[in-house]
């Protein structure tokens, strides 16, 4: 009785699971699926339906109607905000971690403390702030504010990291002349690599799918990155499905790039994000 | 180069610290002052000088334009009389509860099931953590074809012969906000999931092994071994889901933009309608300190009861 049941287990485990699996999945599929169906087809049988046939149609529309520049947009603003990010957050978490600055846990956690803060409470004076800057409704502006409230979470986990790297390491460097700047440059950025790659891709995806300080600080719908522009797409293209669905599955290829290139990182990067 | 004997005796000194005398250490420390203080202002910047001046907008009338009338608590008790206000405040603790209890309950599930290495295991994880790459934008347009009228739930209800049960889901103040939390779920639940693996990774194999040959059950050695070798992984997750929960902002935005008739409302979007959207840039801000004493409010209770149960312990 004991050996069938134990035989009888990971039948029982994969068969819940891949049910399981399969239904998490299944959204997925009718975003694809419907991606790539014809208009006609959609309005003569409906949404929850099986395709008459598939074409590569739909994408060239939404590509066309500004979803290419979207993407662009987003690119354009993602790329140098995760290069900011991890300039600064590096900067920072070097000084603090290597040398005895005076009240350097404050700093940390204050650092800290100012990523947590609900961007609810931020939005209403940024804007006021963008303006006066006239940097409101443009990228720099976006490209700035975006870097600035995120990078306290950054700091925080690469100054775990790098006081890790043992002193020995660092200090051979000093005997032979090198700078602090010399020192961050050639041996402490080279040894962070694992951790700023995990950073690097938390901080594209993060970056790429914000909704909420683009629908703040952007008004012009040329500048409008791509999160935000498929959500006015969808009023645009109110009954044609695919269309949207195309977006959607073309807004989620850069994010699902990332995190298949990056996916180790990726992951280890969740993990170190929450020992925060 | 000056450089060569200053840097041996520093070494000589063995303690790693930079000296500081020396026309070369005063260089150095302006760096170093300059690598710590550059990103640090640039965040306090744009966030606590920003979280201030909200506080202090929150007692004003302003509409952003004119000059800010400042009315002391006024826009506080405003808050009392406001029926939206009141909607939205129970919307966001009945989100709290049930998008914040559920995904820890699924991802701790998940976890649980997927923590033994096994045959396809990766696969399973990959599966469940996939959502969590995609926006809550995207995930708000697949999730909306589900719900259309002629979309998937409807359709297999049809099927079922249950077509009385079908309705426009999104649409019916009934049911909006219990749909747009399906979708939430659906990608915050990989990412507990992942949060709890690690925190099993923590716990010793050998102490299962030995409350099983002393005769524990399943359920028992999850009670007295793997809760409580959770417990510093659970205040992460609890941190990470109330401020996620009360930041929730983009799935309701993306789906129903609080309505219809502010049946999905939650502070956050009422927030966003009110002070960035329409010009009540006061009573907005107001909003807006009150998500964020509602954060810090349900943390430190956390807190102050799971030392409670420590020293209990």
């Amino acid at each position: 009785m004991r050996t069938a049941n134990a035989r009888l287990r990971p039948w029982l485990f994969h068969g819940g699971m891949g049910l399981l699996a399969a239904l998490w999945l299944l959204p997925l599929a009718l975003v694809l699926v419907t991606s790539l169906r014809t208009f006609d087809d959609l309005a003569a049988k409906g949404l929850a339906s099986l395709p008459a046939g598939l074409t590569l149609e739909p994408y060239g529309q939404a590509l066309a109607n500004g979803e290419l520049r979207a993407v662009g947009n987003s690119l354009l603003i993602t790329v140098p905000v995760v290069v900011a990010t991890l300039v600064l957050a590096s900067m920072a978490a070097y000084g603090l971690a290597r040398y005895r600055i005076p009240f350097r846990r404050t700093l940390l956690l204050l650092m800290l403390a100012g990523n947590l803060l609900p961007a609810q409470l931020l939005l209403i004076p940024v804007l006021k702030l963008t303006e006066r800057f006239g940097v409101f409704d443009s990228r720099i502006g976006m490209i700035v504010v975006l870097t600035a409230v995120g990078l306290g979470f950054y700091t925080f986990v690469l100054h775990g990291f790098m006081r890790g790297i043992p002193q020995e390491v660092t200090q051979a460097a000093r005997i032979d002349g090198a700078s602090a700047a010399g020192v961050y440059l050639r041996i402490v950025l080279p040894l962070t690599k694992p951790a700023m790659a995990a950073l690097g891709s938390l901080a594209f995806t993060w970056t790429f799918n914000d909704l909420l300080w683009a629908i703040t600080l952007l008004r012009d719908e040329t500048k409008l990155p791509v999160t935000p522009a498929i959500l006015g797409m969808q009023g645009q293209y109110f009954s044609s499905w695919n269309v949207i669905a195309a977006a959607t599955v073309v807004a989620a290829v850069p994010t699902v790039v990332v995190f298949l290139r990056f996916q180790r990182y990726f992951i280890s990067g969740l993990l170190i994000g929450s020992s925060r | 180069m000056t450089a060569l004997p200053e840097a041996v005796s520093r070494g000589s000194r063995g303690t790693g610290a930079p000296s500081r005398g020396g026309r070369r250490g005063s260089r150095e420390a302006a760096v170093l002052l300059a690598f710590v203080l550059v990103p640090f202002a640039v965040e306090m910047f744009w966030t606590f000088w920003p979280a201030l001046n909200s506080v202090y907008i929150s007692l004003t009338r302003w509409d952003g334009i004119s000059p800010p009338v400042f009315v002391g608590l006024g826009n506080y008790t405003r808050m009392w009389s406001d029926e939206t206000f009141r909607t939205a405040l129970r919307n966001t603790v009945v989100w709290l509860v049930l998008f914040g209890g559920l995904s820890v309950l699924g991802g701790l599930g998940l976890a649980l099931l997927l923590d033994r290495p096994r045959r396809g295991i990766g696969i399973y994880r990959a599966v469940f953590f996939l959502p969590v790459v995609f926006s809550m934008v995207v995930s708000a347009l697949v999730w909306r074809m589900i719900y259309q009228p002629d979309g998937v739930v409807n359709g297999l209800l049809t099927a079922v012969g249950l077509k009385d049960q079908a309705r426009i889901w999104l649409g019916d103040p009934d049911t909006a906000l219990y749909a747009l939390i399906v979708p939430a779920l659906w990608r915050q639940v990989g990412y507990i999931m992942v949060l709890f693996l690690a925190g099993l990774k923590t716990v010793d194999p050998l102490l299962h092994e030995a409350a099983k040959t002393d005769g524990a059950g399943a359920l028992a050695r999850f009670r007295h071994i793997t809760l409580p070798q959770l417990r510093p992984v659970s205040t992460v997750v609890l941190a990470v889901t109330v401020i996620d929960a009360l930041r929730s902002f983009d799935i309701v935005w993306a789906l129903t933009k609080g309505g219809p008739y502010h049946s999905s409302e939650l502070l956050s979007t009422y927030q966003f309608s009110t002070g960035v959207l329409g010009s009540q840039l006061g009573y907005g801000s107001a909003l807006a300190v009150v998500i964020f004493l509602l954060t810090v409010a349900t943390i430190v209770v956390y807190l102050v009861r799971s030392l409670r149960d420590e020293e209990a312990a």
